[in-house]
Order: C-alpha cells, then sequence, then structure tokens
C-alpha cells in the first residue's frame, strides 16, 4: 500500500488528517482569484471613502453620458455615476451572499447533526427539510417582499432558506458514516455523552465539506439577489445593487450597454473568483475528489 | 504432518523474475520498494511468499500482473519472464493479452472483485468474450464447466445469480472459475483464503490443489499465514522490506530456518496447545450475562421477513483476572454478543450484570456511570482512533468523562503510554504517526484508563502481523497480571484463543455450542462443529515455534 500523504500540520486541529497531495501548489487560476475577490471585497467595503460621487446624487444634465475625466464609466438615465454605483452597489450583494452562506451553513449543520446522529428526529427533520426544498426561492422571495416590504432581511431569508436543507443533507450524510466509525463507538463506551460525541467527534468531519458547500452558496446567493433585484422583487430600488443596477439600465440597454455591462462584469467576476476558490479548497481538503492527473 | 515432496527439477519453468527492482516513481534516491527479487515457479509447483505486511508481496504479483499503480510506483530494473518474453517490456495491449490467458489472478475479497450489478455467470463469460470468439452456446457451455470443476452447487442457479446471493465461499470458486476458464500457466493467488472462515479456507485451498494438479498450472500464493503455507507450498520464499530473505522448499524451511528472520516469524506463529492452566480464580464473577438474546428484524407491523437471531441463550461468567474467549465463524453471533454488553446495541432479552448492577435494560443515561466498570478494544487499529484528535486527548477522554481532573489525567495518560510500551511524548502525537501495532496499544491504553473490571477484546490482534500480534497478546497477558482485569477476548481464531485463554466458549449460529477449560475445548472437543473447526484450522499439526511436529499428535 502507499504511504498516505503527511498531513499539513499546522491545520491538523481543525480538519485532523488533511492528506495534501505530495507536491501540492497552488495554481495561477486560483491566486487570479484571490486577487481579484480580495480587490472587489476592499473596494466594496471602502466605498464610501474612495467614490467619487454619490452614488445616489442625480443629475439632470448628465444623463447617460460617455465615460469622461469626471464620470470615469459615464452615467445613468438619472445622472449618477456609474462608477460609484457599481462598487457601491457590491456591498449589499456580498452582504447577503456571505449573510446566506453563513446562517445556512450554521443553522444547516446544527440540524444535520441531530437528524444524523438521532433516527427518531430524523425520520421527522428530514420531511420538513423536503418540503422546504421544494419551495422556489424566487416565489418565496416574492412572498416575504410582499409581506414585510423590501428590506435586505427579507431577501436574505428568502435565499437562506431554501439552502438550509441542502446543507442539512450534506451534514447528514457525513454524520452518517462517521458515526460508524470505531472512534466514536469508543467514544461512546467512554461514557462520553451525546452533545460531546457530535460537537467533538462529528463535527470536524463535517468542516471539510462545509467550507466547500458554503462557498457555492455564497455565489449562488450573490446570483439569486441580482435576480430578485432585476425582478424587483429585492432589496428597495433606491439602494443601488449589481441587480438593480442592472434592472434600471434594461431599459437603455440598446442605447448604452455599458449600463448593463459594468455590474455584470462586477457580479461575474465576483461568482467566478468565489466558484474557483470553492473548487481549490475541495482539491486541497479532499483530494480524492480531484480527478486523478493521467 | 505430511508435507508437499515433489521434486519439480524436471519441470519446465513458468515463470522467472530476475533482479525486480521497483522504485517509487519520480523518486530513485529512496529505498526501492522491491530490492532485486529473483523467483522461479515451474510448472505444476505452488510458490508460498510470505512475509508481513509492507515487506513487497502483493508489490510482487502486481509487477508480474502489470498492474503496478501509475505514477506509484514503477519497475526500473530486472526481468519477469515467461514463455521466453520479458513481462516488463511489454506494451498495455501485449500485456492485456496475457492475462487471463497465461496469468490470472484471483484476491483476497471476492466481494469487491466480483461487479455487484451484473450476474456471475455473465462475469465468467466476459472473461470469454475478451479473449475468444465463441458462439454463445459453447460459451455458456464452458462457463457452465468450469463452475462445475470449481464444485459450485446447482450451477444453473449460481450462473443467474448476482454476487451479494453468494456466499463468501462461493464467491471465492467463482474469481477462482474465472481465473482458470481459459487455462494459464500460472495463477497468482493474492491472500485469497485471509476473508473466509477456516472451514470455507480449508475447501478453497482443497480446490486449487486439485485443479492445479488436473490442469498442472503453477501457482504463485501469497500469504501471511503460516499455518496455510505448511499445507499448499512447495517451495516457500519469505520476504521482508523488499527483499527475499530466505527461500527453500517448504520442510527444510519449517524444520531448519536458516535466518534468524525466518526464526522469528515461524516462532511467532501462535500454537494450538493451549497455554497452561492457570490456578483457579477466588471471588465471584465480575461480568455475567444470562439468557442473552439478540433478535433483528422482528418489530415494526410491516415486518414481512423472519426475525434473525443473533444471539440466542447466550450464558457465561468472568471471574476477576480471568480471560474468557468466544470462538466462532463470521456470523456466529460473537460479534453481537460484545457488541450487546458493551450495549452499543441493545440486547432484544438476557441480563447482563457488571460491577453488581444490571445493566442490560439501563436507560442510555442511567447506563453512563457504569460504563467505567466495562471497556472495549475494536478490531481495527486505524479506525478506532479518532484521527483529528493527538493521543492524549483520545487517552483523557473517558477520564475528563468520570470527572477527573485535567492535570492529573494527562499525567496519568502518560504513565499507561509507559504501562503499554510507548514513549510517554507520544501524547502529543497524532495517530496517523503510529504504525498498527502501536495504535492498538493506544487503544488499550485507552481502554485501561477507565480501571475497568472488564475489557472486552473484539478481534483485537486480527488485523496484526503476527509478531506484533504476539506482543500485544503478551501486553493483554501482562496488564491482567498487574490490574487483575477480566478480558472477554472475541476471536475468529483458535491459535490466538489458545493462547490467551482460561476458558473458551465456542458459538455457531447464535448459540454455544460449547463452553469448557482451553484445554478441554482444543484437546477433547465435544461437539462436531468444534472438531470441524480445529480439524479445519491449517498447519495444525505442526509446531511451528519448534520447528517440529506437534508431541500430541
Amino acid at each position: 500500500m502507499a504511504a498516505s500523504p503527511q498531513p499539513a500540520a499546522r491545520l491538523q486541529w481543525l480538519f485532523g488528517a488533511i492528506a495534501l497531495p505530495r507536491g501540492w501548489r497552488v495554481g495561477a487560476g486560483p491566486l487570479i482569484a484571490a486577487a481579484v475577490l480580495v480587490v472587489i471585497v476592499a473596494a466594496t467595503l471602502a466605498a464610501p471613502l474612495i467614490v467619487p460621487h454619490d452614488p445616489m446624487a442625480m443629475d439632470a444634465l448628465q444623463r447617460l453620458k460617455g465615460p469622461s475625466d469626471v464620470y470615469p464609466l459615464g452615467t445613468d438615465a438619472y445622472g449618477r455615476d456609474m462608477l460609484s454605483r457599481v462598487v457601491t452597489g457590491g456591498r449589499v450583494s456580498l452582504l447577503i451572499g456571505i449573510g446566506a452562506a453563513v446562517i445556512s451553513v450554521a443553522i444547516g449543520l446544527m440540524i444535520g447533526l441531530v437528524s444524523g446522529f438521532f433516527r427518531l428526529a430524523d425520520a421527522i427533520i428530514m420531511r420538513v427539510m423536503d418540503s422546504l426544498m421544494a419551495i422556489p426561492s424566487i416565489l418565496l422571495a416574492i412572498a416575504l417582499v410582499a409581506l414585510n416590504g423590501p428590506s435586505i432581511w427579507s431577501v436574505m431569508g428568502a435565499i437562506t432558506i431554501p439552502e438550509i436543507p441542502r446543507v442539512v443533507r450534506l451534514v447528514r450524510s457525513v454524520v452518517l458514516s462517521a458515526r460508524e466509525e470505531p472512534y466514536v463507538e469508543a467514544a461512546l463506551a467512554l461514557g462520553s455523552s451525546m452533545p460531546k460525541i457530535l460537537w467533538q467527534h462529528l463535527m470536524p468531519n463535517t468542516l471539510a465539506p462545509l467550507i466547500v458547500q458554503g462557498t457555492y452558496i455564497c455565489a449562488s446567493a450573490i446570483l439569486t439577489e441580482a435576480i430578485l433585484s432585476f425582478l424587483g422583487a429585492g432589496v428597495s430600488t433606491e439602494i443601488p445593487t449589481w441587480g438593480n443596477i442592472m434592472a434600471e439600465g434594461r431599459v437603455y440597454f440598446q442605447l448604452k450597454p455599458s449600463l448593463i455591462f459594468w455590474p455584470g462584469l462586477m457580479l461575474s467576476l465576483c461568482i467566478l473568483s468565489i466558484n474557483l476558490l470553492g473548487d481549490t479548497a475541495r482539491d486541497l481538503l479532499d483530494p480524492r475528489l480531484k480527478k486523478r492527473e493521467a | 504432518m505430511k508435507f508437499k515432496t515433489r521434486s519439480f527439477d524436471a519441470a519446465p519453468s513458468v515463470l522467472e523474475i530476475e533482479d525486480l527492482t521497483v522504485q517509487l516513481a519520480g523518486n530513485r534516491t529512496a529505498a526501492p520498494v522491491l530490492d532485486k527479487v529473483s523467483l522461479k515457479i515451474r510448472q505444476g509447483e505452488t510458490v508460498c511468499l510470505v512475509g508481513e505486511s509492507g515487506s513487497g508481496k502483493s508489490v510482487t504479483s502486481l509487477s508480474v500482473m502489470g498492474l503496478l499503480p501509475k505514477g506509484a510506483l514503477e519497475a526500473t530494473g530486472g526481468r519477469i519472464g515467461l514463455e521466453g518474453r520479458n513481462l516488463l517490456e511489454l506494451g498495455p495491449q501485449a500485456m492485456r493479452e496475457m492475462r487471463a490467458q497465461k496469468i490470472s489472478m484471483i484476491f483476497q475479497e471476492p466481494m469487491t472483485a466480483l461487479n455487484p450489478v451484473m450476474r456471475v455467470g455473465d462475469q465468467i463469460g466476459e472473461v470469454l468474450d475478451t479473449h475468444t470468439r465463441l458462439p454463445a452456446r459453447e460459451k455458456r457451455a464452458r462457463v457452465l464447466d468450469i463452475m462445475n470443476q470449481v464444485h459450485l452447487p446447482d450451477v444453473e442457479r449460481i450462473h443467474r445469480s448476482y454476487p451479494h446471493q453468494l456466499s463468501g465461499g462461493q464467491r471465492q470458486r467463482i474469481m477462482i472459475a474465472m481465473a482458470l476458464i481459459l487455462e494459464p500457466q500460472l495463477l497468482i493467488a493474492d491472500e485469497p483464503t485471509t476473508a473466509l472462515d477456516v472451514t470455507t479456507q480449508k475447501q478453497i485451498l482443497g480446490l486449487i490443489a486439485e485443479l492445479q494438479e488436473k490442469h498442472g498450472t503453477a501457482v504463485l500464493f501469497i500469504t501471511h499465514d503460516m499455518g496455510v503455507v505448511a499445507e499448499i507450498a512447495d517451495t516457500v520464499h519469505v520476504m521482508k522490506l523488499g527483499r527475499i530473505v530466505e527461500h527453500a522448499p517448504v520442510e527444510d524451511l519449517l524444520r531448519r530456518p536458516r535466518e534468524d528472520y525466518t526464526k522469528q516469524l515461524l516462532q511467532s506463529v501462535p500454537s494450538l496447545t493451549p497455554r497452561p492452566a492457570r490456578p483457579e480464580p477466588q471471588g465471584g464473577a465480575v461480568l455475567s450475562v444470562s439468557g442473552l438474546q439478540k433478535t433483528y428484524g422482528a418489530h415494526g407491523v410491516f415486518a414481512r421477513r423472519e426475525a434473525t437471531r443473533a444471539a440466542n441463550d447466550v450464558s457465561f461468567s468472568i471471574p476477576r483476572g480471568r480471560t474468557l474467549g468466544i470462538v466462532g465463524e463470521s456470523g456466529s453471533g460473537k460479534s453481537t454478543v460484545a457488541r450487546c454488553i458493551m450495549r452499543l446495541i441493545d440486547p432484544t432479552e438476557g441480563d447482563i450484570r457488571v460491577a453488581d448492577r444490571e445493566i442490560a435494560r439501563l436507560s442510555r443515561h442511567a447506563l453512563r456511570p457504569y460504563r467505567k466498570h466495562i471497556q472495549i478494544v475494536f478490531q481495527d487499529p486505524f479506525r478506532s482512533l479518532n484521527p483529528r484528535w493527538t493521543i492524549g486527548r483520545s487517552l483523557i477522554e473517558g477520564p475528563l468523562n468520570i470527572g477527573a481532573d485535567r492535570k492529573a489525567a494527562l499525567k496519568r495518560a502518560a504513565e499507561l503510554l509507559t504501562l503499554v510500551g510507548l514513549p510517554d511524548d507520544a501524547v502529543n502525537r497524532y495517530p496517523h504517526q503510529f504504525s498498527g501495532g502501536q495504535r492498538q496499544r493506544v487503544a488499550i491504553a485507552r481502554a485501561i484508563a477507565m480501571e475497568p473490571d472488564v475489557l472486552v477484546a473484539d478481534e483485537a490482534v486480527s488485523a496484526l502481523d503476527v509478531s506484533v500480534q504476539a506482543q500485544v497478546l503478551d501486553l493483554l497477558d501482562e496488564l491482567q497480571k498487574k490490574l487483575g482485569i477480566a478480558i472477554l477476548f472475541i476471536t475468529h481464531d483458535l491459535r490466538v484463543a489458545a493462547q490467551i485463554c482460561d476458558e473458551v466458549v465456542v458459538m455457531q449460529h447464535g448459540h454455544v455450542v460449547e463452553h469448557d477449560t482451553a484445554a478441554n475445548v482444543l484437546a477433547n472437543p465435544q461437539h462436531a462443529y468444534t472438531r470441524a473447526l480445529i480439524e479445519a484450522a491449517p498447519g495444525r499439526l505442526w509446531d511451528f515455534a519448534n520447528f517440529r511436529e506437534l508431541k500430541s499428535a
């Protein structure tokens, strides 16, 4: 049998035996993705300080202008600065993306642990999860927005709730196989309590797949938010988000395609980078999933 | 003991391996995996390759089959000659032609070697499809013929069966049928009986010998079991760390081993002669089980299947400081009994008394204070320790549960490691930094940390090499002397049971068929099943440790 690769010692407390493939090297792709993401996140975080104009300030004289020294990316139909709007628009998108990922992973982890370990709870929980999974997030968002008015929280809720069952299923499947391991039975024989076994023995097994799943949720949440805003079911139209900017630009698309191009580019870059980093994390955390190089 | 003594000097040689060297791919400086291995197999001869895990037995066989994992291992020198051709120089296409027609292989685990979603008859037929062009009728006739030759019952039915519908022994017969249908010159058998029960093993070994005689096949038989070697080998090659350290005809090797390593290997084989009886115990039982029963699948309104009784009316008790063995083949219910006693599963009926308390019906929560009294060591040392935890953290888990002080527990953990023969700085290391035998020591230390009255060892030495096995058995014995714990030893291996048990319970189909002192069970078995088990033990008439026949036999 081939010797198993040595785990990275520094991360071991968290993931245990991460088997780094021998000579594993991060390629150029993930590095570029990380750089792009860092730039986007830093820019949106610092948006109020760095944008040249107030993203909400209208100027009727400067409608639909092309790029110029004052307006590097031109202006929209109300004479607002595109650059300021696109950069500021990332704030809501990223907040919703990261928020939805963190909340759905946290809630899904709790429910999944319980569901995977206790058979009786499993039967009930999984049926509830099945029905949650059947709710389309767009319809749920429209309903929530109709009930509560457009707000970030309605949108985040609408995106998070349908994601929870996916996390639960993932965690549950990991727990189902891990709980048959002799070391879990040994812990039981040593008199460890159920919460202790769940949290200390089983939970760490779920971290690696959860981190990967989290990045995918984050990317898809950003996209869903954009779709909802585009449809007018998202956050209030005064707040610039990539989806809102594109929705407003749609009317003038043939006249001035850059109204859609710039927010669209940001959205695509952002999602592409997150997905690429997620793939890299998956390869790193579970080399078995990586395709064997011939 | 009758050994095979046929001389093969006149027979033409089938396989000639000369100075075969295999190295890690892309790392020529590391120690070679195989270092100038040479061996020759003649027509009709059985060559056994023995050695402990990691000695390079399987790498040798994979090299011959041209199945070395690409990108991990590569043959860098030497020659594998078959019919005057060097197999190392053949391309993938030519090598594919050689497989099944000239060389074929059977593996340890027939369940994973067979395709679970394909009828076994079709799987045998597939070999013919790949290498021959036969009309369907003729193909079927040949498949049925080879199935008859491997003595499968009711071949028409088995031809249509899927692997899961067959027993382990039947599956291995199918594998043998697949391997031999094209009448290859060489059959490589890589631990083909290790996963099988002894009685089945005996039949499969007999079958291989019979077919070998009929077809004149040369057999390269890889095993770690000296008993099997004594039964079937013509010539034995002993491997250690990628080298062949000694080779000789079987009787010479077992009677007059030359190399120290061979002697050591033979001396580690546990003897079937039971250990000398120990003085009668004083005091009452620390564990007593009465009328234990475990039934599966009976409950539920829609249960259509009849209930399976995995354990039925099992009763025994163990006094302090004694060892009771439960012996049986797979499916006999021995592990079910162990798991019921540990309350890892709930017994359907019966009493389990530990520390003068009935625990069979306590709730999980009420049971927790009593867990301390009874601890378990599992079979697989690679899975019984949490890979994410340091050894120290694993060792103090139990003591912390019963309210020990963290610092005191860690100090005790270091002492325990010394007690089981490991360095005490191991507390800060992780399981993957230890070998299988060392991990099993850690698992024992973890159990001992609870200061239990009873230690349940569920096949605790079965996954270990014989030399390591002997050390772990010694350790258990020593701990028992020092601490006075009672041991419930579950095993399928009569040799191991003979070495460690005072009393032996023999189980079959969930029932206890015999229960007596180890000496009586082994020397004077009363039940037919016990006799069958003893007779099936390979090499039972040979005293490996002393290089001679058993005196009593």
